[in-house]
Formats: structure tokens, sequence, C-alpha cells
């Protein structure tokens, strides 16, 4: 059940909703809704299509594109398009290095990256985790020496989602040693395509590689691709993060995941009757319902009235921490409303273009897989108990 | 959209949390709820003066006019102070069910907003659990009126009340949510008798056993055989009442643990320094948002008109603050540890009113099963 808006915002979320529905091909909305593996391509050719329209990117301000809203209407048309069966529009552009280059980049980069993420001409990648740098992203190590122009990188970055895509990388790199280790980064834009960068797959529990590492041997990267000033990247790096946590409670996602999740349980059987009439298994899809009531209730509290317009808080590490934990209870559910045949496992399923025959219901392949991947969701961007550390400094005083 | 307070509903809010702050200290609680009559017939008289009494009746009756923001502001108000008068009784559920039964009824409704008028529910039975359509006490034509018989189960502050309703078998099955009957019956009343208690909460219900209790045809409450859907739809209201109240207590407590953190110490150092406690009252403090977030929602969906809406949200709301409470009152006792048992601290005191909030008009298990009902089409 979803909460009702004044009649202004329903009608701005009936028209969102009219054009998503319509906008999605049909090829994309059928494997979307599979759980089939999104290819380079569905992302751009569904990227491009919001970009024509407009809403690319709901963030941005409107001289640089942005369609202008308040952050109500940028949660709606979020939680709109979360629901859509459509890939996600990759994050990293848009809603991560496009507002640093917005707040900090100089005329230069702007004129030359902003207008080619909204084209999608560029697929940018994070370059901040590195293998001994993780929650404690501040003890990172790759360098970045001064040579002339030019920066010479060289050095490791770890669960970079897409590298195998990727145009760009907007990375930070450690250009001092002095001081606190929060001092000496900064923020680089790295050509992907420069000799000495190499990326390797990290094969995911779920059978999956949409990570990977990224190395790096003495990688020229020109002075004018960081932003700002040497050693401030770590400012940089939180006005991002905090950017990023506009939509994190992916409400819309879980809307989605919440109607297939009642589908699969009306195809299922138990007992004789659909799986959904079972009192225990409708009960527990009625309790992660009511959960995603109060988050998106929480989303609309933190969005509205007297919160419109104001950055978002640390409250949002309680909607990182809930909505994660919603997304992984309806994935698990998913998985287990097929019974036995979450278990066939069929890799080459995921493959655009396989058209082989597996075993159980269309639906099924996609399940067990897809609640593997989704363990990552209360661990990436901050694991819970890093958000919890957040909320108890920032918003309980400890 | 706004969904903040309007001017008059964040003045109400203030009003609220001015007065109850003075006059409701835990200690004058302690010494109401301790001593009979299990309420303060002073504070009452403020509520009224304060025009607490008579939000939910209209403006050309002395009301207020408002509703269920308004009933959940003042009910936070009363969870944050653990206040014992029969507010829900009275107001929510006795205002709710006379403004709903209409006809010569409404006229109690000044009496009730002045405070002359104490009003109780008794509605459960021994074998109705939470179901609102299970009723075996009887009505039997009587002359011109009825004859009522049965044994109503924790009527809460029955014992209080100048009347009660009492809801009773017109016609149909023991189960059947048609031929349910409402009646205003004098506490008093001859065949009446009350056996009236303590709850585990320190507040006051009572088991009203009916014996052939006479009543003239005037005192039905509603129409005749319609009753079903008037309980129904207050104690929707109520519902979202006790989800509000339970929001002040899950505040109160989420404050008082987090002050106990900073100030007690252990191994040299306050134990809020430890993570893993840090760590479990951030669970509490989401556990307050997420329910207050429900709770606000669904006051607000029972003003919307669709009824179904209203009826998901109020159940959806119920089973946020059912299950978040328990959990904000048994992690406010741990985190006290020793100090958290004992009956000095307030600790103890709000989770035993989590407790019964959680039990009172259905529990989450129960109204999880009923959204499940409500929006399985959807």
């Amino acid at each position: 059940m979803r909460i009702k808006l004044d009649a202004a915002h329903e009608r701005f979320r009936d028209e969102v909703r009219g054009f998503l529905d319509k906008a999605v091909p049909a090829d994309i909305r059928e494997r979307c809704e599979l759980g089939k593996r999104m290819t380079k391509d569905d992302y751009v050719r569904w990227q491009t299509i919001l970009y024509k329209q407009g809403w690319v990117a709901p963030g941005w301000p409107k001289e640089h594109g942005g369609p202008g809203w308040t952050t109500l209407q940028r949660a709606i048309f979020d939680t709109e398009l979360g629901a859509t069966p459509a890939p996600p529009v990759i994050a990293f552009g848009v809603t991560m290095v496009g507002p640093v280059i917005i707040k900090f980049g100089s005329p230069a980069q702007k004129a030359h990256f902003l207008p080619r993420i909204l084209k999608s001409e560029d697929w940018w990648c994070q370059g901040y985790s590195e293998p001994d740098a993780g929650s404690d992203l501040a003890g990172l190590k790759t360098r970045a020496v001064s040579d002339g122009d030019d920066y010479i990188v060289n050095g490791s970055k770890t669960w970079t989602t897409y590298a195998q895509y990727a145009d760009m990388m907007f990375c930070l790199v450690r250009t001092g040693s002095d001081g606190k280790k929060q001092e000496g980064i900064s923020f680089l834009l790295i050509d992907m395509h420069s000799p000495g960068v190499s990326v390797t797959p990290i094969v995911t529990i779920d059978g999956g590689a949409e990570i990977n590492s990224v190395f790096f041997d003495n990688v020229r990267v020109p002075k004018a691709n960081r932003i700002g000033e040497e050693g401030k990247g770590w400012t940089y790096a939180k006005y991002l993060l905090a950017h990023e946590r506009t939509n994190i409670a992916r409400v819309g996602l879980s809307t989605r995941l919440l109607r297939r999740l009642k589908e699969i349980a009306a195809q299922e059987q138990m007992d004789g009757r659909p799986l959904i009439e079972d009192p225990a298994f409708s009960s527990r899809i009625a309790a992660v319902e009511i959960d995603l009531m109060a988050l998106e209730a929480t989303v609309l509290r933190a969005v509205s009235g007297e919160n419109a317009g104001k950055p978002p808080g640390p409250e949002s590490s309680i909607l990182k921490i809930k909505g994660s934990l919603i997304q992984e209870e309806l994935t698990e559910l998913m998985s287990e409303a097929a019974g036995v045949y979450a278990l066939p496992y069929h890799p080459e399923w995921f493959e655009p273009g396989w058209n082989g025959e597996t075993a159980g219901p269309a639906y099924a392949p996609a399940l067990a897989p897809t609640y593997f991947n989704w363990r990552k969701v209360s661990i990436y961007g901050g694991s819970n108990e890093i958000q919890r550390n957040i909320i108890a400094k920032q918003m309980l005083g400890f | 959209m706004d969904l903040s307070f309007t001017e008059e509903q964040r003045l109400l809010a203030e009003s609220v949390a001015r007065f109850l702050e003075k006059e409701y200290a835990f200690e004058h609680r302690r010494a109401v709820a301790s001593a009979d009559p299990g309420f303060s017939r002073e504070s009452w008289a403020q509520f009224a003066e304060l025009g607490w009494l008579g939000i939910g009746t209209p403006e050309d009756q002395g009301g207020l006019g408002g509703g269920a923001v308004e009933h959940m502001i003042v009910m936070e108000g009363c969870g944050r102070h653990l206040v014992v008068e029969p507010y829900l009784s009275t107001v929510i559920l006795g205002g709710g069910l006379l403004r709903r039964g209409g006809g010569s009824k409404t006229a109690l409704l000044a009496d009730l907003a002045s405070g002359k008028l104490l009003l109780a529910l008794a509605h459960g039975e021994r074998k109705s659990r939470f179901d609102l359509a299970h009723v075996e006490t009887s009505a039997e034509k009587s002359g011109k009126g009825f004859k009522l018989t049965g044994h109503k189960a924790v009527a809460f502050h029955a014992q209080l009340a100048d009347r009660i309703i009492v809801s009773a078998r017109t016609s149909g099955k023991t189960t059947d949510s048609t031929g349910i009957t409402l009646f205003l019956v004098p506490r008093d009343a001859k065949g009446v008798t009350l056996l009236p208690y303590r709850t585990v909460d320190g507040l006051r219900a009572a088991d009203v056993r009916l014996d052939g209790v006479t009543v003239e045809a005037s005192a039905v409450l509603g129409a005749v055989d319609a009753g079903h859907d008037l309980v129904v739809a207050a104690v929707d209201e109520a519902l979202v009442a006790l989800s509000a109240e339970a929001v002040g207590a899950m505040a109160a407590l989420f404050a008082q643990t987090r002050e106990y953190l900073k100030t007690r110490k252990q191994f040299g150092v306050p134990i809020g320094s430890f993570q893993v406690l840090q760590h479990r009252l951030v669970d509490m403090f989401m556990a307050l948002e997420l329910a207050r977030s429900t709770t606000e929602a669904a006051a607000r969906a029972l003003g919307d008109g669709d009824a179904d809406y209203g009826r998901a949200s109020a159940a959806a709301a119920k089973v946020q603050a059912g299950r978040q409470g328990r959990l904000v009152g048994q992690e406010a006792v741990q985190l006290h540890g020793g100090m958290g048992m004992t009956d000095e601290l307030p600790i103890g005191h709000y989770f035993k009113r989590l407790t019964a909030i959680d039990t009172s008009f259905g529990n989450a298990d129960w109204h999880q099963r009923r959204f499940a009902g409500l929006t399985a089409a959807s």
C-alpha cells in the first residue's frame, strides 16, 4: 500500500508514472522483471530516453540540465523511477561526481564533463575503496606524485562497480602524507583508457562479476583533471557522500520487489492453495509491507514541509539501514517463495540472447542469485554498522 | 505538500507539552495510580479547561472540531508522561461512538467536553480475543426496551465511567458482524456487576457482568443491529491514538536511556562510550522514528475519506507501535541494567505501558494479519 500525497503531488506522481510506464522498451522491461542482468547498452538506452525527457539528472540545478524540481518532487520521481521495471540510472555520473563537478569543478571541467554525463557519453566509476581502506576510507594508499602538469598515479582500487564499462573514474588519491590522514587526499578524474590502467573482475557469491579490482601502474593524469585544490579531496568526497544519500531508502525498488513477490506468491502453491493465502507467508509479506510504509512515511517527512530544501542530514543513515534491511528481506522472501525451484542454477540464463530451457517457472532462475547478490546493500556505501556510528555521533551526541 | 503541523496544531502540541511537563511529574503519576479511584478529577478538569476533552466535539457543541491529528498530539503527550486518566476510553472511544451514533446522543458530547461525563467501552469478551465481530452478550427484546445478559472482558476504565457503552447481540450468530447493537448503560444500573482491578501498567479496568440488565429503547446508540461498523470505526481511531501514546512513551524511554548512557560510568568511562551500547540505542531511535512516521501517516489517512486506506493505515501504525514499542521497552530496561528492573525508576513503568498498548485492541500479530487481508488485492 502506498502513502497518499496531496492533490498536486498525486498529479505529479501520475504524470511521472504515466511517462515511465510507456517509455521503457519492451525487451528491457521483460528482462528486468525476470531479474536478468542488464547490459551496458540497456543502461545507456534507458538513460538516453530519460535524458530526452529532461529527467536523467533530477537533482541537478536547472542551468546544468536539471528539471528544477523541489526535494519532494525529486523524491516522488526517484520512487516512481525505482518502481519502473528498468535498470537504475547509474549513480556514479549523475548523482555522485556530477554534483561535485557542479559545486567544485573548474569552468572547463563543467563544460566538458557535465553534458557528457547527461548524454551517457562517459560511463563513470568510483575509485574510493582500496584493499586496505574499506570502512576506514581515509586510510587509502593510492599515490599521485606531481610531474610537471601531470600526476603519476600508482596503486589499486577495489569493489569498483562496472569498471569494465567505464570511460572515467573519480578517484581519491594520496598527494601528501603530513598531518591527519584525511589531509593530503586529492580528488582526481582519471581516464580509464589511459595506459597503465588495468581492470580485473571480482566474481561475487551470486556468480556475477559486476565489481572489479582496478590497478594503476604509472598512470599519467593531467592536473587539469583534479577537482578543486590539492589536498582537499576529503571535503569533496564528503560532499559527494551526502549527495549519494538522497535516494538511499530506495522505496521505489522495494515497491517493485514487493509487487513481484506478491505475483510470485500468487503463482506458487501450498496445501493446494496459492502461497500468498498461507497465513504464515502472507503475514511475513504484510510485515515487510508495513515496514516499507514506515520507511516511505519517513522519507516523506524528511523531504516535505519545513525539511524541504535542506541538504540530507544524518537521518539519511536511518533510511539507509532500514531501506537495505527491507530490500534484503524482500529478495529473501522472493527466493523462499519459489521453493525448490530456487535451487537450479543456470548461469548462462542471465546473459542476454540466451534462450535455452530452464527448470521450473520462468521467474525462478534469478531469485536465489538476486537474494545472494542483495546482501551487498547493507555493506556498500558505508555498512549498516558505520551508519549506526554516524547516527550515534551526529544525532545522539556520542 | 506540508506534513508538518498547522499553526493551531503546533500550539496544541506546545500546550500539551508545557502543561504535562509542569503538572504531571512521574511521582504525581505514581501517587495517583496507586490510590483510588486511580485517576485525578483535578487533572481531568484541567484537561477540560485546556480543551483537550472536546477536540473531537463539533465547534457548535462547545468543542474544537478537530480530528485524528489533534488526538494524536494529545495522546503522544499522554504517552510521554504516562497519563492514567481515561482519555482513550472517554474521548477517543466514547466520543467517537457518540459522534457516529448520532441522534440525541450527540448532545452528550457537550458534557464529555466539559469533563462532566466519563465513558468506557465494554465490548470484548472472554472468547472474542481481538475480533470485534465476536459478541455473545445478548440483548433480548423486553417490553419497549431490551434485557442485556453476558460478560464483558477487560473493559478499560469501566469502574470510573458514569456510563458504559455495552455491545450486545440483537440478532445473528456469535461472530456475525451484523446484529450487534450498542447500548449506553449507567454504571450503577441494576444487574450490572463490575469486577474492578488494576492492569499491569497501573491503569484501571474491570470485567463487566450483565445479569438481565433492562434498558429503554432510548439507550440504543446508533441503530439496532448496526453497532459493529461504529465500533470498528471508533477502534480505528483508538488504534492510531494508542500508537501515538506508544510514540510518546518510546520518546521518553529513548531520551532517558540516552541520558543514562552518558552519565552512568563503569570501567572509568561513561557506558555510552561502548559501541555495542551505542548501536542498541541507535536501534531504539530508529524504532521510535519509524513508529512516529507510520502514526502520523495513519492519523492523516483517517481524515482522508477513503475508509479502506484509513483502516489499513491504522492497522499498520498499530503493528509498528506494538513491535517497536516492545523493542524500545525491552532495550530501555536492558540498557539500564539492574536499575531498569527497579520499581523506583520510571523505565519499567513505560515498558509495562508499552506492553499493555500492544495487547490493547489487537496486538501486532493480529493487525498484521488484518493488514494482509486488507491489502491482498493491491
